[in-house]
């Protein structure tokens, strides 16, 4: 590589990092973002007049044919969807690190050069960048309704699982060992299976780890082609995306107080028939939307805890409207948004911000929860096991010791939902039977706009 | 050249550490922007993906180089497109300034 080509690498690696220290805020997020665009623009402009390209044609086509459908995804894609959205994209990301490697295999199998350690890279690459590929495409399939999103589980289950692991194990290393195509295929063949296998079991509410876990691999894929082809700027750029997907699967596993493994491997969820049944008799305060337009409207400080169902219903403008006009009343409005909530990280408050809540108003839980005593009423808007003080109080719940919303502290609860169902982790929410509990169902798109108009008659 | 492969190690290690102290300060209400924002850095493999697939080392090699570019593009343009389309959401408010737009 000419030291000139390798040096703009440099500068495009440390752009990289410039502009995700950038993102530190949301006033230089947007800055920071276009400094990592401008540092890709580097890196693609340095291997394009690099010597070891002869053709250009297909460069070009390829180059033409991925833009266009990445801007018509970016630009049309719904910020409801954006978790789906982003599955795909490290999908992509990934199974582009998983072709470098199998090119690199290929052109070894025909008596190519290899650079050091490239052997154990191009198994580590493959592997990495397809089951991030599969992987991806599967929690695609679940977020979008595509694939099932339960918890789904067969017998021999993890037994399968790791028979097909080893398996792929022993392919790499006998691959590895010499140049041997079929055994190399059958591995890659193996580890898309295996990304299939490892998501599917997962359910809905477990997505945001998953889609952390996929971006971190996407990352180490992208590291991974870089120590194949020999080039820092993958690893440097790779190695970064790793830590960030990284960083976010440790919070989101902790925002739920489980493990990764759990995560993982505990089929989580399944136990919802049973203890639903088992405390099915008890019956809930119910609210008009008259009667949570009074407690709203009168109230001096409100809380709003927003969930899943909020962006299901696409009502977050709605939700908006509403806390305008409380806040024009006089009304102290803040949101508490819960680290789970929502399909990704930080899902909630992408769907706020679309709304035009400015991001001074969204608070994370634990800013929130001490204050929760004089709180007039927390509204609680399609969430669930976040709200769940059993989580805190009762050490044999399936989410004890999860980090809760504790919106049972305050004065008054109203809780829109579509129906009394247990959450996700199938576990009854005592909060729904408390005394200063009030519920308010039907679809938060259609519940909203009706407190909304009783507050404006108050 | 068994230095390289050091120095390869050297950069991916200090490169983790050095990811690890940016992306902590992200605060939480920017971690989906984050996420797409690093997705679309790790459309890096492009990189690896324009060398494969103007390598002109048989047809096999371009398929495979094409198939990869075309994932890689997707990602890189998709990515930071629609990490900015989320930035540009982000305000503080109180002065409508999320509507320059």
């Amino acid at each position: 590589m000419n030291s000139v080509v390798a040096l703009v690498y440099l500068g495009s690696a440390s752009l990289f990092i410039l502009g995700l220290k950038r993102l530190s805020s949301p006033d230089t997020a947007r800055t920071g973002n276009l400094m990592a665009a401008i540092a890709m623009l580097l890196a693609v402009a340095a291997t394009l007049v690099n010597q070891q390209i002869v053709g250009y044609t297909w460069i070009v086509v390829g180059m033409v044919a991925g833009s266009l459908i990445g801007v018509v995804m970016a630009r049309t894609v719904e910020m409801t969807a954006m978790p789906q959205m982003v599955a795909v994209f490290n999908g992509f990301g990934g199974g582009a690190s998983g072709l470098v490697a199998i090119a690199e295999y290929l052109s070894w199998t025909q008596g190519g050069a290899l650079n050091p350690g490239g052997e154990v890279s191009m198994m580590a690459g493959t592997v990495i960048g397809a089951v991030t590929f599969s992987g991806s495409m599967v929690a695609f399939g679940k977020l979008e309704g595509i694939v099932t999103e339960r918890v789904v589980t067969y017998p021999l289950q993890k037994t399968g699982n790791t028979v097909l692991f080893l398996g792929i194990l022993a392919a790499a290393v006998l691959a590895a060992l010499s140049p041997a195509l079929n055994v190399f295929l059958a591995m890659a063949a193996g580890t898309l299976l295996l990304g299939v296998l490892i998501v599917l079991p997962i359910g809905g509410a477990d997505m945001p780890v998953v889609v952390s876990l996929l971006n971190s691999y996407s990352g180490l894929a992208a590291a991974a082609a870089g120590f194949v082809l020999n080039n820092y700027a993958l690893i440097t750029a790779g190695s970064l995306v790793g830590a960030a997907g990284f960083i976010l699967t440790v919070i989101m596993c902790k925002a739920m107080n489980r493990s990764l493994t759990n995560v993982m491997f505990g089929a989580f969820g399944t136990g919802a028939a049973e203890s639903a049944a088992e405390t099915g008799e008890r019956t809930a305060n119910q609210v008009d939307a008259e009667e949570a337009a009074m407690l709203l409207g009168y109230a001096s400080k409100v809380v709003i805890v927003p969930g899943y169902g909020l962006a299901v219903a696409q009502a977050q403008q709605k939700l908006k409207e509403l806390a305008d006009q409380l806040t024009e009343r006089g009304v102290e409005v803040k949101y508490a948004i819960h680290p789970v909530a929502g399909r990704m990280p930080g899902h909630m408050n992408v769907l706020l911000a679309e709304a035009d809540v400015p991001y001074t108003q969204l608070y994370e839980a634990e800013e929130v929860n001490p204050e929760m005593p004089t709180v007039d009423v927390a509204l609680v808007v399609g969430a669930n096991d976040v709200t769940n003080p059993a989580a805190r109080d009762d050490p044999e719940s399936p989410i004890a010791g999860m980090p809760i919303v504790e919106v049972d502290r305050a004065q008054n609860v109203i809780i829109l939902k579509r129906s009394l169902s247990p959450g996700f982790a199938g576990v009854d929410n005592e909060l729904f039977f408390m005394d200063d509990s009030y519920m308010h169902f039907g679809d938060a798109a259609e519940t909203i706009p009706e407190i909304l108009s009783a507050v404006k008659d108050l | 050249m068994t230095g390289s492969i050091l120095v390869s190690i050297y950069v991916f290690v200090l490169s983790l550490f050095v990811g690890y102290e940016v992306i902590t300060k992200v605060p939480p209400t920017l971690h989906t922007p984050l996420m797409s924002g690093a997705n679309a850095i790790s459309g890096i493999a492009i990189v690896g993906a324009l060398l494969i697939a103007g390598s002109g080392e048989g047809p096999w090699m371009t398929v495979i180089g094409v198939a990869a570019v075309i994932m890689a593009t997707i990602n890189v343009v998709g990515g930071f497109l629609v990490t900015d389309r989320m930035l540009k959401m982000f305000h503080k408010g109180r002065g409508g300034d999320g509507e320059a737009a």
